[in-house]
């Protein structure tokens, strides 16, 4: 089967939405209802965070969730059970983002090899060595069909920008501020300048903004530059707040895409 | 240093020792990491650098700090003692070989802000101290339960006009506060450095700071020379948390395998009492703070709260270096509960008029789980003195 981020990029470059969340947040199995919830809004991906105890790239929503997540006993084995029951009935692209030490006790040929079968699509492992994918791991993303997503940050150089587009497959995660995650309300003017270098940079793969998309107007902007956008830390607030997903989840999405 | 032996227990050009160490940071880290890499060998080797550094270990930190013949606690433990009394470095530990270190190479580098983390508050003085010699702005991040036990650290970081920010996430001890200090470099990438205050941290941390720490064994070396005859002695023996004062004091012996090397991890109430902090003992390989290391950690790659009543010691791994001479077997891993540490402090005070860091209060501890001759000569790197755990001992009492 192609991979679904493949497929999707192919036929839809621009406007994606992708909206992350934590598994086992708020409620061990809300996973579920609520990658069922964003396919019934119209987001293009869906990505869920392995909860992690020490998520240092994360700001205070995100990192209360993943302490949350664990409270409730999620693991990452329960995780993969999860999305197996998501994809009886979800068919959009899902990509797992974790950080790297669960994976590596998980073991990372185990891993890519259930998380494949469970019918995932892709990784983000923001710290994984770039030289220790290509090293070690590429050929065995290659052999199960899983997309690997590497961070760039503003800070990232040019020419580490092609080395990094050059391992990539997929997409880019392209980190829209020098910061740990976290909601904002716009962007600043060197942040444009930045989608602008990376709009010019000819990268081969596209690019998704991430990082302190909240609203409208920071997706369309995004979206201005990019393939599109994601979206969490607003997304994980709001299930954090809501008592009725099935209401607020597609209002949530339908107050970003318009 | 080019011949393999030579380089066995050193890092390689990727930054691993054996399996461990590396990189493992997320993007926003990596330029600020990739600076530091490229840049800090060619600035510490620069005359002018050793030059600055080494006069100010001299003439502010009080360097060479001495070896002292402790003669009552020989008797007690049948071998020829030395301490090696980096409690009487200015602001009290070893740790302000390192800043002094690094804030000289955070100032070539034009960085202007500093960062850090502490866990017993040592290096978080000893952070804020070159700071206010330099001039530069700081900020430290300490767990809000070491905040609270070892509350003078706190207020004397606070005269010396650094911002001590309270981390509230986990166990509120030093994992959290170095997850807080990593936050605020990744939002603060290019006028700020972070001073890390042990060998952990990504590659190059772990190398850097061991250098500048290996000025304990440098001292060594000389001092038991003159002493002794001797620069080797048979056994040296020192605390680990991160492990910064061990890797000082291990340093210049790690090629000499005649030299017998030991490590004290804190068990806190015991290795295996569920509060304990002995990574060795109850870790496995795993990645926290950026690197490969020995980790104390579930099943499913959570990272386990660490206890130790020591501050300095209370924390879930131990520095890559560490780790991979503990694989290696070079360094012996032994470990020493709350008790043994707080009554091996009261002991030190008893007999040689030194209370010591309930840090190196576990060095100390280790001596009785050995068997020496009587012509032994052991050297206890003492890394810090007590006055910031007054509080822990008047509470401890039994004195
Ligand atoms: C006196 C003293 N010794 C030892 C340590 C532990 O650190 P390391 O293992 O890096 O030497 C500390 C840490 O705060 C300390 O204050």
């Amino acid at each position: 089967m192609k991979n679904r981020i493949t497929a999707l990029f192919q036929k839809q470059n621009k406007n994606i939405l992708s909206v992350f969340y934590t598994g086992g947040f708020p409620r061990l199995n809300d996973t579920i209802i609520i990658a069922q919830q964003l396919q019934k809004s119209g987001v293009e991906i869906i990505e869920i965070g392995i909860p992690f105890s020490d998520p240092v790239a994360d700001g205070p929503t995100i990192q209360d969730s993943n302490k949350v997540a664990l409270d409730n006993g999620m693991t990452l084995p329960l995780l993969i059970s999860q999305i197996k029951e998501i994809r009886k009935t979800v068919t959009l692209p899902i990509i797992l983002m974790g950080y790297f030490n669960p994976v590596m006790q998980y073991g990372v040929e185990r891993f890519v090899k259930d998380a494949s079968a469970a019918g995932v699509d892709g990784l983000i492992l923001p710290d994984m060595p770039l030289h220790e994918f290509t090293e070690k791991y590429k050929d065995l993303f290659d052999q199960y069909n899983l997309s690997n997503t590497f961070l760039i940050a503003p800070t990232t150089s040019a020419e580490r920008i092609q080395q990094i587009d050059h391992a990539s497959e997929g997409f880019i995660y392209a980190v829209a501020a020098s910061s740990t995650t976290g909601a904002r309300s716009d962007f600043a003017p060197e942040q444009i300048t930045y989608f602008e270098k990376l709009q010019n940079s000819k990268l081969k793969n596209p690019f998704l903004i991430g990082f302190g998309i909240s609203n409208r107007a920071t997706f369309s902007k995004a979206a201005e530059y990019g393939a599109g956008a994601i979206v969490g830390s607003a997304f994980v607030q709001l299930l954090k707040t809501s008592s009725d997903f099935e209401k607020d989840i597609p209002s949530f999405v339908k107050n970003i895409k318009g | 240093m080019s011949n393999k032996q030579n380089t066995r227990f050193h890092v390689n050009e990727q930054g691993y020792y054996g399996q461990f160490g590396g990189a493992y940071i997320p993007e926003m880290l990596y330029p600020n990491v990739e600076e530091l890499r490229e840049n800090y060998l060619k600035i510490i080797q620069q005359p002018d650098f050793k030059e600055e550094f080494d006069h100010l270990l001299k003439t502010y930190v009080g360097r060479p700090t001495p070896l002292y013949h402790a003669k009552r606690l020989s008797e007690k433990f049948n071998a020829t003692v030395y301490l090696k009394r980096e409690d009487l470095c200015h602001t009290g530990a070893h740790k302000i070989n390192n800043t002094i270190g690094q804030i000289l190479l955070a100032k070539r580098l034009g960085k202007e802000k500093i960062v850090a983390e502490t866990g017993a508050g040592q290096h978080g003085v000893a952070t804020a101290t070159v700071c206010a010699l330099m001039g530069m702005e700081c900020i430290v991040y300490m767990g809000k339960i070491d905040m609270e036990r070892q509350r003078p650290n706190v207020e004397r970081m606070r005269i010396l006009g650094t911002k001590v920010v309270p981390a509230l996430s986990g166990s509120m001890t030093l994992k959290d506060a170095t997850n807080e200090a990593m936050r605020h470099w990744i939002n603060n990438p290019t006028d700020t450095h972070y001073i890390i205050g042990s060998v952990v941290g990504p590659h190059p941390y772990p190398d850097m700071v061991a250098r500048f720490q290996s000025v304990i064994s440098e001292e060594m070396k000389i001092q038991l020379t003159e002493e002794t005859g001797n620069p080797f002695p048979d056994y040296v023996f020192a605390c680990v948390g991160g492990g910064s004062n061990a890797a000082g004091a291990f340093y210049h012996y790690l090629h000499d395998e005649n030299v017998n090397l030991v490590a004290v991890e804190a068990a806190g109430k015991g290795v295996d009492s569920g509060e304990s902090a002995a990574t060795t003992a109850l870790g496995k390989p795993g990645v926290l703070h950026g690197s490969k290391t020995l980790l104390m950690q579930t099943q499913d790659g959570q990272v386990v709260e660490p206890y130790s009543i020591s501050a300095g010691l209370d924390y879930p791994g131990i520095g890559p270096i560490h780790a991979h001479l503990f694989d290696t077997g070079r360094v012996k891993f032994v470990s020493a509960t709350d008790d043994e540490a707080m009554n091996a402090g009261i002991q030190l005070g008893r007999l040689e008029g030194i209370i010591p860091a309930i840090e190196s209060a576990h060095a100390l501890a280790a001596l009785s789980q050995f068997e020496f001759d009587q012509d032994d000569i052991v050297v206890v790197n003492l890394s810090g003195r007590g006055d910031k755990d007054l509080e822990t001992y008047i509470r401890w009492g039994k004195y």
